[in-house]
């Protein structure tokens, strides 16, 4: 089942780097203000850096990262940063870390290009910037070589990396040795992205992976079952939490349309059908959520979606829209027909109901032997999602009338 | 004429005896593919009882191939195992491997499609795809081979159900071949690849061409379509509503930042002159009016 790549945050990528080898500050991570004090008098250097962990970009601009020259100051500035908002992120956690003397900011990231299916690194001796920007601006100065999957990013492709990207020869050496070492980080880990920016190589000529960003693919945790507590560690919707428990492909939007559907790509059109429908009508029902039953749904699964989305408070109408190829619209009926028994009085929501494919007569023969109140069948997708966004839309207006 | 895939396709089942392998290879079999053999490693010498004949279980790709002549693998063999049986596959210079296999590491995936592109005997499809069909022909995967017959257009998707969706809407025409290219990040044969036959392809007249956000792949085969595709061709894309940053059920449907969105998809084939429908039964009533313009034989 296929949840979400996971974004480490930058401490968690630290201490990735740091396990294959890769030169790296000295750091740990706090999440109260005398606890980072208790880093910075630990670490024991004339300065430190206190850096908010979120996952986002611009934590500087946004006053998140601070330097501090005394564990006092490293207390105070971590009382400031607490708790402080970041593009929609709290930061709960400040990463301390020892001060860099840093003479020079490169950039370096390893990545998935699906266009030319192998990998790309990437490099420039002008780090610490956006590297979309760069990219845009200046794309001579940003380095970029196709790396083959069977090699990896070897010795001679870090070699010729290095020198492409014009860095002084005598950084060379420690250059290429790192530029390895990210990617065995990459491959060892099975990651789809790993990102230094800034590189930095400091005053005394050291090569130093700053700040790090790495994205693991979660279709390899069956090889590294230690990812699976950064997928715990995500600051994740409850709904979502709990469909991950059951297994469910769910992502939870902002609308009104509960989904569910069979197979990625019929779901995501049911999001836009839905979208389409809710555009001309009152109060402009959007889809809820995005739930993939998958191939060769049972009942249980059925009945499984159909709770989760249903205990979502703003959802107002579901879309139940299936295709049956190898799933069989009599288990989704059944399916359906199980989850409002189960559910009983907890179950106010109106459910249209689209099936096609597969064991279809059996499923509106289910369907309307049950003959619920709050089911409607209604025989093509677009119809349907016209039905299911018009009842949103009705329900909103009553709910907003009696207020 | 098809594309890939002809009635006289000789078919291995890689992971044949294990539970979706066996109902699956069935289903093949039911369809009219010629089901040669399984290939499952330590369970050589066995047959297993289709519907007819028995078909024999290789211990290896290689051994299948020199016993039976096939020229196409299908395999169901679960995602940690899954490179290892490709790779197997493109060891034995098979023409055509087709993974339905999902959850596939990435790296696995780039591994085994970078070892195919150097032999430059073996065309992947796939992973996480639903395979091809030929209909009337032969049947390389999981698509129901009861949705829609042979006929003349040609379907390229990165969606199982959605090309479910849009055979069953176009069930009246029929179809040359359609494929289903899978939805992650590396795929083995892209849209170009399949456009690519299709022109060449005389029994198809019209391209149904279905695609999703995240990746190029179909700005790529629009920047194709304007130089190299004569045809007609119709599009569809879905996930205009999906948030950015947010994987949507295939591995590769994500927009990251302003690249990979359906508004960009729609424009660069609209651009190059593709009918683009907004919903999957608009795209079917577009192809439906150029079908009814075509002439028939």
């Amino acid at each position: 089942m296929k949840g979400s790549d996971v974004d480490l945050y930058e401490f968690q990528a630290r201490d990735v780097f740091e396990h294959h080898g890769v030169p790296v500050l000295r750091a740990r991570t706090a999440t109260g203000p005398y606890a980072a004090g208790a880093i910075a008098e630990e670490l024991d250097v004339g300065v430190v850096v206190v850096k908010a962990q979120v996952k986002t970009g611009g934590r500087g601009k946004a006053g998140g990262v601070k330097l501090a020259r005394s564990p006092q100051e490293a207390v105070d500035r971590a009382r400031e940063i607490l708790g402080m908002d970041i593009k929609g992120h709290t930061v709960r956690r400040v990463m301390v870390a020892e001060g860099a003397d840093i003479d020079q900011e490169y950039y370096f990231s390893l990545l998935v290009d699906r266009g030319e299916r192998c990998y790309l690194a990437l490099c420039s001796r002008e780090g610490g910037v956006e590297i979309e920007q760069l990219a845009e601006e200046r794309p001579e100065a940003l380095y970029r070589k196709k790396i083959d999957p069977l090699v990896g990013l070897d010795e001679v492709a870090a070699r010729e990396i290095v020198q492409a990207a014009g860095f002084d020869a005598a950084d060379h050496d420690q250059l290429v040795d790192v530029l390895v070492l990210l990617g065995k980080v990459f491959h060892d880990e099975d990651a789809t992205l790993v990102e230094v920016n800034p590189l930095v190589r400091t005053g005394s000529g050291r090569i130093i992976a700053l700040d790090g960003k790495v994205t693991l693919d979660d279709n390899a945790d069956f090889r590294h079952p230690e990812h699976e507590a950064y997928h715990e560690d995500t600051e994740g919707d409850p709904l979502e939490a709990r469909a991950r428990e059951k297994n469910l492909n769910y992502v939870k939007l902002d609308g009104s349309v509960g989904i569910i559907g069979n197979g990625a790509g019929l779901v995501m059109s049911t999001l836009d059908v839905v979208a389409y429908s809710g555009a001309d009508l009152p109060g402009h029902p959007r889809p809820a959520n995005f739930l993939d039953i998958g191939g060769g749904a049972s009942a249980q699964v059925m009945a499984d979606g159909l709770d989760i989305i249903l205990s979502d408070e703003q959802v107002r109408s579901v879309f139940v829209n299936v295709f049956g190829g190898i799933t069989a619209c009599s288990e989704v009926a059944r399916g359906i027909v199980q989850a409002l028994k189960m559910l009983g009085d907890r179950a106010t929501k109106p459910i249209v109901v689209r099936l096609d494919g597969n064991a279809v007569e059996q499923g509106r023969l289910i369907l309307a032997d049950a003959n619920h109140p709050l089911v409607t069948v209604v025989d093509t997708m677009d119809d349907a999602a016209r039905v299911a966004a018009s009842l949103a839309s009705a329900s909103a207006a009553e709910l907003a009338a009696a207020r | 004429m098809a594309i890939f895939l002809s009635y006289k396709s000789k078919v291995v089942v890689q992971g044949m005896t294990g539970a979706e392998g066996r109902k699956h290879t069935q289903r093949m079999i039911m369809s009219g593919t010629r089901v040669v053999g399984g290939v499952t490693p330590g369970k050589g010498g066995q047959f297993i009882r289709f519907e007819e004949d028995p078909v024999p279980v290789f211990d290896s790709v290689h051994e299948a191939v020199a016993e039976t002549g096939a020229d196409v693998s299908v395999v169901f063999v679960p995602a940690p195992y899954a490179k290892a049986a490709v790779m197997e596959a493109i060891d034995a210079k098979v023409p055509l491997v087709v993974c339905i296999t999902e959850g596939i590491p990435v790296r696995d995936t780039a591994e085994f499609f970078s070892a195919a592109r150097k032999s430059g005997a073996t065309r992947i499809i796939g992973p996480n795809c639903p395979g091809l069909i030929s209909p009337g022909r032969s049947n390389a995967g999981i698509i129901p081979a009861n949705i829609a017959g042979r006929g003349r257009i040609g379907l390229v998707s990165k969606s199982g159900t959605l090309t479910y969706q849009m055979m069953y809407e176009l069930a009246e025409f029929g179809f040359s071949t359609a494929v289903g290219v899978g939805g992650d990040p590396i795929i083995g044969t892209t849209h170009i690849d399949c456009l690519r036959e299709f022109e060449a392809d005389p029994e198809t007249q019209a391209i149904m061409m279905i695609g999703e956000i995240g990746g190029d792949a179909e700005e790529r085969a629009a920047e194709f379509i304007a130089s190299n595709v004569t045809k007609p061709v119709v599009g569809y894309v879905a996930g205009f509503t999906a948030p950015e940053g947010r994987t949507m059920g295939h591995a590769g449907a994500i927009v990251s930042g302003s690249s990979g969105t359906a508004e960009a998809k729609k424009n660069a084939l609209e651009a190059v002159g593709v009918r683009v429908g907004k919903t999957p039964s608009g795209a079917a009533a577009l192809m439906a009016d150029i079908m009814r313009s075509m002439p028939r034989d």
